[in-house]
This record gives structure tokens, C-alpha cells and sequence, in this order.
């Protein structure tokens, strides 16, 4: 266990004029850790997402990250450009439709060795191998390599936005309802290859969700937000095994058994 | 070397916000602790509460009150208080659980499903792949289903995958949920060896068993969990 955390957030709220986004969220995540944030559209999960990923301005609150020399940065106090290289090299963010995340008119290779020419690799061939080694790893076949994301399926889409996004070998990434919108048979697929992506890799990973069953499989932590507060937080198995706050236990009541 | 395993005075209820807010108590003032080596079967009728007490162990049932006192990494951890990081920790290393029905995981192949908790403690993938089929045939899982993902097995073969997953590690503190309840004869003797060998490495055991057989064959001690239980101060 690390004795430091790898981000820490603090007191982040977000108000669109008097509506509340997210509310006085605190949190701290490890690395290796995967947390879950969980609850029904509007509740203000993805908010909380942008205000943590530096998408979107928090109006109160800190978000600090702890940068590979091992000192930690507010991420509000860095410069524009200091902040898009941390997003473009040891950051990843997974959208839940592949096509924010992804240019769709470049190849499937090109979406991938982008990000690396990002960190500064210039040679073609060795990118060309790092793309292709990616491709294979999220099971996308090395001979659709020069095809566009537009010829491709959702979930073969999806798979391309998660190759892109750690190919640079990222410390945190956030995914934003990753399976949304997939069918259960590839969502499964999808699952499994980020279980095991996030267990081989030792990422951190902040991921929104409104598929508890989706949380119980990635997560070792959970949040449940309601209208822009959290209201519950904490090991996964015991949020849905033993729910306390009235709106959670409604939550996995509600769940269908199949 | 502390004891493996304390519990104190623990309250466990549940307030069913659903239901008006009605309290359910479920156990009161539970005290026992298990020693390196020992395997304790909790007794009792169905309902009193047994499953709930290994849930609150393994961190997956939050408690009222009291203490749980788990001995890890040479120092104690108290799980009724203990941050979600600690609770993993001590699952990855210290604390294992066979739970009574396998939860799976989609795609993800039987011998994997096994091998996980050694890959997660970094021991090297076809290592940990060996230690598994070994078990795995051990348990009489026939070798075609290995590279299925056990979601279509029968109830028996997941829940010697489970066992398998369960006993793959050496944790110092398991608790087994009716490990053998869907097995046959063959394979409940099969569990009641490993059980042994267990107890021989001085893992510090606390199982539910219901057959009657394999209890006696295991139990070193029987804890009744109705004298834990609030209902029955009721209807004294």
C-alpha cells in the first residue's frame, strides 16, 4: 500500500447560477484504486467528473494531483498548458460516446499513435508496433489498423477510445458511463478487458456510473450521489450489500435479478 | 503472534428505510475470537444470523457497534472501523471468503476465476494458472470446463471453483459460508482434507456448515450464534 494518495479532492462544489451541480464533494484516491460514482441521471455524477478532470471549473473546492516527482499540484493553479499535457500524458478520459473521444475521420492506428507523438515519439515504425500491440490488447485485429473509427462497431469503438487512452501508460483515468449505450454482450467484453487492463496496469480510475452492476465489478470504493451531494460512501460490497441511507437502499432494491 | 481473529461486543441491526424505517435487530453483544489453527463452526438455526456474522468480518455488512479485530501485517486491524483501502488490504492478504454461491464474472475463464487472488498479490500469472489447476483437479473439476467462465456450471462445479478461488491463498484467516452444501460425498471428504491442511498451516478458520458430517469432521468448536441473537431475549 502506498502511503500516498494520488489526488485529493476537497470541498469541490459546482453551482450553475443557483442550481446546484455538485456539492462540497471530499475524497481521496490511491493509486491502483478504482472508485465508482453512482446515481440517476441528473444527481450530478458526470459534473463532478468535469470539475475533477479540469473539463469544467469548480466554483469552490481544491482538486490536487500528485505529479510523478511526487509533489502534489492544484490543478487550478497550473497553467492552461501545463494541464493539457498532464490530460494528454498521465491522464486518459473515456467518454461515454467514442466519438469526444476519438477522431473519427484519422485511422484506428493514427487515434492511437497521436497520443504518443503527444509525449514525443517520432518514429513512425515504432509507434506503427505500439499501435498495432494496443490494438490486439482491446482485441481490435491488426489488419483493421488503417480503417477509420467510422467503420467500426460501438463496442469496437469504445475499445479504440480505451487502447487511445492508455497507450501512454496514464496514472488516472476517468471513464464516464464506459458501457453505456453497448449490448450487454459487449458490454461484458468492455468489462472484462478494463477489469483486467486496471489490474495489470495498477491504474487509478474514477468511474460514473448509473449500472450498479457495473460498479460491483470495477470498483473497490463507491460514491452515491444525490441531487449534487454524496450521500453515501464506501466499499463497494458494503454500499450494495448493506445500503444505510434511504435513497441507496431504493437504488439496489431496485436492481433486476436475472 | 496475536490472535488471528477477535470479535467484541458487536450490534448489527438494519433500518429498513423502504419500510417504513423499521429497525430488524440481528445480533447482540457478540464475543468469540479464533485462534491460529482452529477451525469454528457457527451453529444455530437458519435466520439467526450466521451468514450476517461472516458478513460483517469480510467488511460487506457495516456494524452498530463493537469491535472487529483482525490481525494483519503485524498490526491489529479493526474492520468494524477501518477504511475501504484497509478492508481491501486485508482481503488481499490476510482475510479469504468462500462465499456460498460464486459471483462471476463475464468471460473471465474458471482457472482465471481461480487464480486471481494470487495475481493480485503479484505472483506471477502462470504460476498462480499452475496452483489453480492443480486445486482445480484436486476438486475433481473436470478439465474440458477450465477454460469456460463458470457462469453456465452447475451449482456443485461453481461452488468448487469458489473453494478453489477461496483456499488458493495463503491468508491466515478464511471464512467459509457452507462450502459444502451443493457438493457430493466425494468431494465434501475432498474439502475436509483441505479444511485440515488449513488448520495444519495454522490458518485460523470460521465456517457455517450444515451437514452434519463434514462438521464433525472440521469443528473444533461450536459457537451457538442464538445466544447472540436479540429475538431470542424477546421471547425469554
Amino acid at each position: 500500500m502506498s502511503d500516498n494518495p494520488l489526488l485529493k479532492v476537497s470541498g469541490v462544489s459546482k453551482f450553475y447560477g443557483s442550481r446546484i451541480g455538485c456539492k462540497d464533494v471530499n475524497f481521496e484516491l490511491w493509486p491502483g484504486e478504482v472508485l465508482a460514482i453512482v446515481g440517476e441521471s441528473g444527481s450530478g455524477k458526470t459534473t463532478l467528473l468535469n470539475c475533477i478532470s479540469t473539463r469544467l471549473l469548480p466554483t469552490a473546492g481544491s482538486v490536487e494531483y500528485r505529479m510523478r516527482d511526487g509533489n502534489f499540484r492544484d490543478l487550478y493553479h497550473m497553467s492552461e498548458a501545463e494541464r493539457r499535457f498532464l490530460m494528454r500524458t498521465d491522464w486518459g478520459f473515456v467518454h461515454q460516446n467514442p466519438a469526444d473521444g476519438l477522431r473519427m475521420t484519422v485511422s484506428a492506428g493514427a487515434n492511437v499513435g497521436e497520443r504518443l507523438m503527444a509525449v514525443g515519439d517520432r518514429h513512425y515504425g515504432k509507434i506503427r508496433e505500439t499501435a498495432t500491440d494496443w490494438l490486439g490488447r482491446v482485441e481490435i485485429s491488426a489488419d483493421r489498423i488503417d480503417d477509420q473509427p467510422r467503420s467500426f462497431s460501438g463496442g469496437m469503438r469504445q475499445r479504440l477510445q480505451i487502447a487511445r487512452n492508455l497507450v501512454t501508460g496514464p496514472r488516472l483515468v476517468f471513464m464516464d458511463e464506459p458501457t453505456g449505450g453497448l449490448d450487454v454482450s459487449v458490454q461484458a467484453r468492455l468489462l472484462d478487458l478494463v477489469r483486467g487492463l486496471v489490474n495489470d496496469l495498477g491504474l487509478a480510475a474514477i468511474v460514473v456510473t448509473h449500472d450498479l452492476a457495473v460498479a460491483r465489478l470495477l470498483s473497490h470504493r463507491m460514491m452515491v450521489m444525490k441531487d449534487g451531494h454524496v450521500i453515501e460512501h464506501g466499499l463497494t460490497d458494503r454500499v450494495l450489500d448493506d445500503p444505510r441511507e434511504p435513497y441507496t437502499q431504493l437504488l439496489v432494491s431496485s436492481i433486476l435479478q436475472v | 503472534m496475536a490472535t488471528p481473529l477477535v470479535v467484541s461486543e458487536v450490534f448489527k441491526s438494519f433500518t429498513m428505510h423502504l419500510r417504513d424505517g423499521i429497525k430488524l435487530p440481528v445480533v447482540n453483544d457478540v464475543n468469540f475470537s479464533v485462534a491460529a489453527g482452529e477451525c469454528v463452526v457457527l451453529g444455530g438455526p437458519s435466520g439467526i444470523g450466521k451468514s450476517s456474522i461472516l458478513k460483517m468480518l469480510y467488511g460487506n455488512y457495516a456494524v452498530d457497534a463493537g469491535q472487529i479485530l483482525v490481525d494483519h501485517k503485524d498490526r491489529i486491524v479493526d474492520i468494524a472501523s477501518a477504511d475501504p483501502r484497509t478492508i481491501i488490504d486485508v482481503r488481499r492478504h490476510t482475510m479469504g471468503y468462500v462465499s456460498q454461491f460464486l459471483r462471476t464474472v463475464p468471460r473471465v475463464a474458471a482457472i482465471d476465476v481461480v487464480a486471481e487472488p494470487l495475481v493480485v498479490r503479484g505472483v506471477e500469472a502462470a504460476i498462480a494458472k499452475e496452483n489453480a489447476a492443480e486445486l482445480l483437479s484436486r476438486l475433481n473439476l473436470p478439465r474440458e470446463l477450465w477454460s469456460l467462465p463458470p457462469s453456465t456450471f452447475s451449482g456443485g462445479e461453481q461452488q468448487r471453483v469458489n473453494i478453489a478461488r477461496g483456499f488458493i491463498t495463503s491468508h491466515r484467516v478464511l471464512l467459509l459460508d457452507e462450502p459444502t452444501a451443493s457438493l457430493d460425498a466425494t468431494n465434501r471428504r475432498v474439502v475436509v482434507d483441505m479444511i485440515a491442511a488449513k488448520k495444519e498451516e495454522g490458518v485460523a478458520m470460521l465456517g457455517i456448515f450444515h451437514d452434519e458430517e463434514v462438521r464433525e469432521a472440521v469443528a473444533d468448536r461450536i459457537l451457538d450464534v442464538s445466544a447472540f441473537s436479540p429475538r431470542k431475549a424477546i421471547a425469554a
